[in-house]
Formats: structure tokens, C-alpha cells, sequence
């Protein structure tokens, strides 16, 4: 910020409040967290908050994507909970033929990521090539999903199997060197899309695409199937999330994964993506998610705040980070 | 446009005809039940027994017909409830409220009608309404929970508990328990709402053990929840803890105790099938003499190793 205002001329060599607005959110968070509990900065409390916010994270990658390109997916959160139901079903039902072992989580993977990439080209197909409004299209199968589940589920909670349980969780709780798999995978998300976001031409397409549509249709984009491929893209990251989730309390009900998709919109906006579309950011996204998750940890290590106002404090954390973006930006 | 709605007209106007006609013919009678969806594990089972029940009394009682809806919403359920008013004539009501405010007024309607009225769960904000009371104890369940825990503990202890969805129903369980372990030494060092969800149990809790070195015991006060705080005690790897207490009698649970699970060694019900109990009085009071206006409490009973066998549903998805 000093900087900033030392030089007020040369504001594009620096990084304006829109790259920083985050950062210091997420900084000043820290802060209070270090002072309010010596346990905040221990690793274990560190893993926590980063295993957990691998879910949101994963797919917050892949909609920032989406959103960049102009799209919207609400379906996100149902999507997850369908898809780890089916993943449950799936791998009780082939458990007598192939028994506890590697296979058999394999085959449970390959039916998260299948029908992730299915269930994302269905979005991708409603809205670009019979042309409905994104919106509505997700409405739809956010609605879809979340009834295929608790019917899947006969109401209740889909549970996977005891010993399939206990063979597949160290799939979220263990790792390498101490770091846990969810986190390592979240890493590599994270730096796959930004650098297809930042460096290559599918990134590029998708902030022509969302920017002006017409312009990114004239100048060779094909528009539809820049957005066909972030839709199918966002399907297969929530079926990575799934497969990630599936372990950790290997079930999956009626109420996995509510309001995810609002927390992956939240995550990315805070980011600096823009809403409307046309730029997007995927390290911005990381920060997004990481200061949602950090709220939430925060408020449960302290006794400062009533419980009741949780979703208050964030409320107001998430329009703050927002603003001071669009302070800069008014500004330059 | 219109075609569609002249053919809706039409086939509602039969649909009352066709009704109208029959409770004169045989004298049937229409008993309809309006329940919310199975939107998580405790009304997943109570639509799982409300189905049943349906299906067992329609054999029972061939001059009884039953009309079931789940909604999603209050707004959809006081849509459900017009409709059965409006399109299927229904002689009684079983309703098991979404939220009170909001149903009052359209039961209240149904009331009037001249239609029995028995509400279930949930209270009515305006007394008087129903015929029939089904109530579960909230109070009841949170001061079963405290008296286990104070007898499990006798020397006092740090627990944490988790609470549900901030409502009505929560407050009365959690006072409840305050209650009862009112000067036993059991000291509640945090609290927290896990909106009786099995993920946020497992994030909630995961904080507290970053954030207390010594916990003694849970009070999960639901099962899904104490799903979720037994994978992060696990996953944390900690040895304090000497149980958790959940709530409900969710079948694995249940289970569990039976086994003799040291970390679960007992439960307490708040059973989803007291819905059954409700359509079946109905269904008595509409085809006999027998009395059955008024309330009926269900109590919150204690699930321990000796009894839990007669308390385990394995047909049943909760």
C-alpha cells in the first residue's frame, strides 16, 4: 500500500489494491488468528484448514474458469454429493467380485471422474448448444442431482463399506512427507490452472469468450466450445474433489455438499475474477477459498463472537474483500 | 396456455367427483399426510416409516386411503396441504409442521373445515388447533443425555458439545442438558453449532481439539454429527476422549452400542418413526370408537448395550 501511494504515477509496474485487496484480507486474517489462539499456527491446525478447504478449492479452480469464459455453475455442490453417492454404490456393489484392494478404489476414481466429465458436458451442452441461460440450465441440474441423491440414498445416508472405508482413507488423512493427499492435489490444481489460465491459448479463449462473445467469434475463438470444455473441465475437478471427499467419512447423503457451489462463486469472486466474465485469476481463487476456510476455523478457536452471528462475520469479511478491490479500481 | 389449464380444471373437478362419490358409496375415508422431505438422515427415516405405515394400514383398513406429500419447503407444504383440502377431500390431516409460524395458518384452515387434525414433532404456534398431539421430548432428550453423562462421569470432566441447526427444537435439547448436569463437576468448555451435519461435526471438531489440550467426552447430541466428530478424533490420533454421546438412534449407531463400541456407549432416541405412531392413532380414531384426542408424548429413552437390539431398524435408511 505504501508503495502505491509513493508512486502514483507507475501504478502498472506495481500491483494495484485489486492484486492486493485479497492478499492483505487473507494477511490481516492470519494475524488474528496468531493472536487469538497459539494453537492457530501448530501444523496440525494448518492441515486442517487446508485438507478441508481442498474440496471448495478444487473446484473453485475450475470455476473460475467457467466464470471467466462468462458461465455460471450452481450445480457444483449437488453435483458432488450425486457423484460420491454413485462412487459409494459402485464400489459396494463391486466389492464380492473384486474385493478390498487397489482395483477397486481405482474403479471407484474412474466412476467420479466419468461421470464429473458427463455431468459437466451435459451443463456444457444445455447452455451452449441449445442456448439456455447458464443460470437456469445449473438451477436445473443443481436440482437434479440433489434429488438423485436422496433417492439414491432412499432418504437416508449411502455408506461405503467398513473395510473399503478403513483401505481407502488414507487417501484424504495420509500423504507425502507429512503433507496430506487432498492438499497435494489441491497444489497441483491450483498450479495446472494457472498456468493454463495465464499461459495458454484454451485461457486466453475463455477470457476472449467471456469478455465480449461477438469480438471472440469474429477473431477465430470458437466460442461454444471454449465454453463446452470449461463446463466439461469444472465437472471432472468435482469429480477430483469427490474422490477426495469420498474417504474422508465414506458416506455420502441428502446433505453433502449443500451450498458449495455459493462458496466456490464466493471463493472466485473474492479472487478477483470478475462476476461478468472476461478475467480471471486462479491464484486469486487459492487466497478466496483460503480466507472462507480461515473465517470459519477462526470463529470456532475463539469465543469471542456468538455462534449465531458465524455467517454475519462472513458475510461482512467477503463484501470487504470485495470492495477494497473495487476502491482500486474506481481509483486507476 | 389456457388448453393446459382447462384440462388441469377438468381433471381436478373430476378428481373431487370421483372422491366426493366414494366417501358417500362405501364410506371411505381420506386421511392425507403432509411431512417434509427427506432432507437429512432423521427425516430420511421418518419418510421411511411414514411410507411404510401407509402402505401396512391401506391392507389393515380397506375403507381408509391415504394421501402422502413431502415437501421441500413450508411453502411447499402449505401448497401440499390446499391441494389435499382442495382436491382430495381429506377427512383428517397428519402433519408434521416444516416450521410452526408458517403452517399454523393453513392447518388452522383444515381444522376449521371440520377435518382431524393431528400435528406432530413440531407444535403449532396457536394451542388448540389439533385433535391429536405426537410430541418428541426435546427437554426430555437433552436431560436423558445430561443424566448419562453425569452418571458416566461422576468425578466431573471437560466436554464439548456440538449443537444443530439454531432453532427451537435445539435450544430446549441444549437447556435440557444444561440442566441436568447442573453441579455434577461436567464443566462445557466449548460450543459450537454443527447443524447436525456430518461435515461440519468433523470441522468443528477437528477445532477443538487444535484448540483444548484436555477433552474427557462429546456430547455429539445427534448421530450424524457424532459421525463426523469420530473421524476427527481418529484422524487427530487423541487418547483423552473416553466417549461420545450422539442422539436419534440412527441404525449404525445403534449398532455400535450393541457391539459394546467403547467410544459409543450409548444413545438416545428421538425416534423419526413417531410418525407412524401419529398416522396410526389417526387411522384408529377415524374407524373405531376408540378415543384418541389429546397429546402424546414420546419420551426420549437411553440405548445402552442391554437394550439397543430393540431398537435397531436394519430396513430402515436411518
Amino acid at each position: 500500500m505504501t508503495t502505491e501511494t509513493l508512486n502514483p504515477g507507475k501504478g502498472r509496474t506495481l500491483p494495484s489494491m485489486s492484486v492486493l485487496g485479497p492478499v492483505v484480507a487473507l494477511v490481516v486474517l492470519l494475524v488474528i488468528g496468531t493472536l487469538l489462539n497459539a494453537n492457530f499456527l501448530s501444523a496440525a491446525n494448518i492441515t486442517n484448514v487446508l485438507a478441508r478447504s481442498a474440496f471448495i478449492g478444487i473446484i473453485a479452480v475450475g470455476m473460475t474458469f467457467v466464470i471467466t469464459a462468462g458461465g455460471l455453475d450452481l450445480s457444483v455442490g449437488s453435483m458432488a454429493a450425486f457423484i460420491a453417492g454413485l462412487m459409494i454404490i459402485v464400489m459396494n456393489a463391486a466389492l464380492p467380485s473384486m474385493g478390498i484392494g487397489i482395483p477397486i478404489i481405482l474403479l471407484g476414481m474412474a466412476v467420479a471422474i466419468v461421470a464429473g466429465i458427463l455431468a459437466g458436458l451435459l451443463n456444457g451442452f444445455l447452455v451452449t448448444t441449445l442456448g439456455i441461460e447458464a443460470f437456469i440450465v445449473t438451477l436445473g441440474t443443481m436440482g437434479i442431482y440433489r434429488s438423485l441423491v436422496t433417492w439414491l440414498a432412499d432418504g437416508g445416508t449411502l455408506s461405503l463399506d467398513f473395510g473399503l472405508r478403513t483401505f481407502y482413507r488414507p487417501v484424504y488423512f495420509d500423504g507425502i512427507l507429512g503433507i496430506s493427499w487432498p492438499i497435494i492435489v489441491f497444489a497441483l490444481t491450483v498450479i495446472v490452472g494457472e498456468i493454463v489460465m495465464s499461459r495458454s491459448h484454451f485461457g486466453r479463449h475463455c477470457a476472449a469468450t467471456g469478455s465480449n462473445e461477438h469480438v471472440a467469434h469474429y477473431s477465430n475463438v470458437n466460442v461454444n466450445r471454449t465454453r463446452l470444455l470449461t463446463y466439461a473441465m469444472l465437472g471432472l475437478l468435482v469429480g477430483v474433489a469427490t474422490i477426495m471427499y469420498v474417504p474422508r467419512l465414506g458416506s455420502a447423503s441428502a446433505s453433502t455438499g449443500v451450498l458449495w457451489e455459493l462458496e466456490a462463486i464466493a471463493a472466485v469472486i473474492i479472487g478477483g475474477t470478475i462476476l461478468k466474465g472476461g478475467f480471471g485469476r486462479v491464484w486469486g481463487t487459492v487466497i478466496g477459498v483460503l480466507i472462507l476456510s480461515l473465517i470459519d476455523n477462526i470463529l470456532n478457536l475463539t469465543d469471542l463472537v456468538s455462534p449465531y452471528l458465524n455467517g454475519a462475520i462472513q458475510g461482512v469479511i467477503i463484501i470487504l474483500a470485495v470492495i477494497l478491490q473495487r476502491e482500486a479500481k474506481a481509483k486507476g | 396456455m389456457s388448453y393446459m389449464k382447462t384440462m388441469l380444471a377438468g381433471c381436478t373437478a373430476l378428481t373431487v367427483l370421483a372422491t366426493g362419490a366414494m366417501a358417500q358409496d362405501g364410506e371411505t375415508r381420506v386421511i392425507g399426510v403432509s411431512i417434509p422431505a427427506a432432507t437429512h438422515g432423521w427425516a430420511g427415516g421418518m419418510n421411511f416409516h411414514a411410507q411404510e405405515t401407509v402402505e401396512r394400514l391401506e391392507e389393515v383398513y380397506p375403507n381408509l386411503d391415504f394421501v402422502l406429500a413431502t415437501a421441500s419447503d413450508p411453502g411447499k407444504q402449505v401448497n401440499d396441504i390446499e391441494d389435499m383440502v382442495a382436491t382430495r377431500n381429506i377427512d383428517a390431516l397428519v402433519v408434521l409442521p416444516f416450521e410452526s409460524d408458517p403452517l399454523t395458518p393453513p392447518v388452522q384452515a383444515v381444522a376449521e373445515s371440520g377435518a382431524w387434525v393431528t400435528v406432530v414433532d413440531r407444535g403449532l404456534s396457536v394451542e388448540g388447533i389439533e385433535d391429536l398431539y405426537v410430541a418428541g421430548d426435546n427437554p426430555g432428550f437433552g436431560r436423558v443425555s445430561g443424566e448419562y453423562m453425569v452418571s458416566q462421569m461422576p468425578d466431573g470432566g471437560n466436554i464439548v458439545v456440538l449443537r444443530g441447526i439454531p432453532t427451537t427444537i435445539d435450544n430446549e435439547r441444549v437447556e435440557g442438558f444444561q440442566s441436568a448436569i447442573e453441579g455434577s463437576g461436567i464443566e462445557i468448555i466449548d460450543m459450537e453449532h454443527g447443524n447436525w451435519n456430518r461435515d461440519d461435526s468433523f470441522n468443528v471438531m477437528q477445532d477443538f481439539l487444535s484448540k483444548h489440550d484436555q477433552i474427557d467426552a462429546v456430547w455429539a447430541s445427534d448421530d450424524d454429527m457424532a459421525v463426523g466428530v469420530l473421524a476427527a478424533i481418529d484422524a487427530a490420533g487423541r487418547e483423552d476422549i473416553q466417549f461420545v454421546l450422539g442422539g436419534a438412534g440412527m441404525k449404525e449407531m445403534v449398532q455400535r452400542v450393541m457391539e459394546g463400541d467403547d467410544m459409543i456407549p450409548a444413545d438416545v432416541t428421538y425416534p423419526p418413526s413417531m410418525i407412524a405412531t401419529a398416522i396410526e392413532m389417526t387411522a384408529v380414531g377415524m374407524t373405531s370408537n376408540a378415543p384418541v384426542s389429546g397429546t402424546f408424548t414420546i419420551g426420549s429413552v437411553l440405548i445402552t448395550q442391554e437394550n439397543a437390539e430393540q431398537f435397531y431398524y436394519p430396513d430402515s435408511p436411518f
